[in-house]
């Protein structure tokens, strides 16, 4: 049987590979986001005007949807990251990263799920106007 | 028969012959460690203030701007969230092209490409809130 060596990535499948996958595809969303809000920010430099007409597309509940998203990637990302740190940094945390995977996935969830209910409903407000 | 050599661990690889050794690497990890836990609580927070807080995105508009950074302490916050954040994800794409783009040219033009664009959005932004100018227009 040929062996083969391993290039690229250290791992190889399970979910130590996964968290590490969505690690890396929140962090360039979030990457690619950062540069367009900065330039819709730099409006204010325009004219007011010019500022409020780009942010009212935020506004809007499909761009709402994706800033649940925005929040779930960025969320994401930093309680892998304070994984990864503990993984790095405490003498236990390769003991307990498949159960620090696990707490950060109910965290997210916990989190998430009133957060986007909050999120949306701004939405639904702006939208149909809100009732006392 | 000789018994099989192995390579002392965490000997210089190809580079670093000519002695010539530098740390960048070791200090761009820590970096990466160090921004990160400053910004979970300044990106956390800002979303949470402008996404969450009272009308969420539906009260943000040029008055609600302007009357947050007519306060140093935002200011503040959004000036070190923005350069923490922008060499964050700056270092972790530069990562990710030397992970994937393998012709050497490709590598190289990526990463200018990278480095131009952030240096010119870390201008940008920095310039923004320093020139900031609530009776604009």
């Amino acid at each position: 049987m040929a062996t083969t060596t391993p290039v690229g990535t250290l791992y190889r499948g399970g979910d130590g590979m996964w968290t590490w996958v969505l690690h890396r595809i929140t962090g360039v969303s979030v990457f690619f986001f950062l540069f367009v809000h900065v330039l819709d920010t730099a409006l204010v430099r325009v004219s007011p005007e010019a500022y409020d007409l780009v942010i009212a597309t935020y506004k809007t509940p499909i761009v709402a949807l994706l800033e649940v998203g925005l929040v779930g990637a960025v969320l994401y990302h930093a309680l892998n990251g304070i994984r990864v740190i503990l993984v790095d940094f405490w003498a236990q945390g390769p003991r307990y990263q498949r159960a620090m995977t696990w707490v950060i996935a109910g965290f997210w969830l916990v989190v998430m799920i009133p957060g986007t209910y909050r999120m949306m409903t701004h939405t639904v407000e702006a939208l149909f106007g809100s009732t006392p | 028969m000789t018994a099989p050599t192995i390579e002392t661990p965490r000997s210089p690889q190809g580079r670093g012959r000519t002695g010539q050794r530098s740390n960048f690497e070791l200090y761009s990890w820590l970096f990466m460690r160090i921004s990160g836990l400053v910004l979970v609580f300044l990106v956390l927070g800002h979303l949470f203030i402008m996404n969450m807080l009272d009308g969420g995105v539906q009260r943000i508009n040029f008055a609600f701007v302007a009357g947050r950074w007519a306060s140093p302490f935002w200011q503040s916050w959004d000036l070190i969230m923005l350069w923490l954040a922008m060499l964050h994800g700056t270092n972790g794409m530069r990562t990710i092209i030397n992970d994937y783009a393998e012709r050497d040219q490709t590598r190289f033009w990526l990463k200018m490409l990278l480095y131009v664009s952030a240096a010119f959005i870390i201008l940008l932004g920095t310039l923004v809130i320093f020139t900031f100018d609530p009776n604009i227009g």
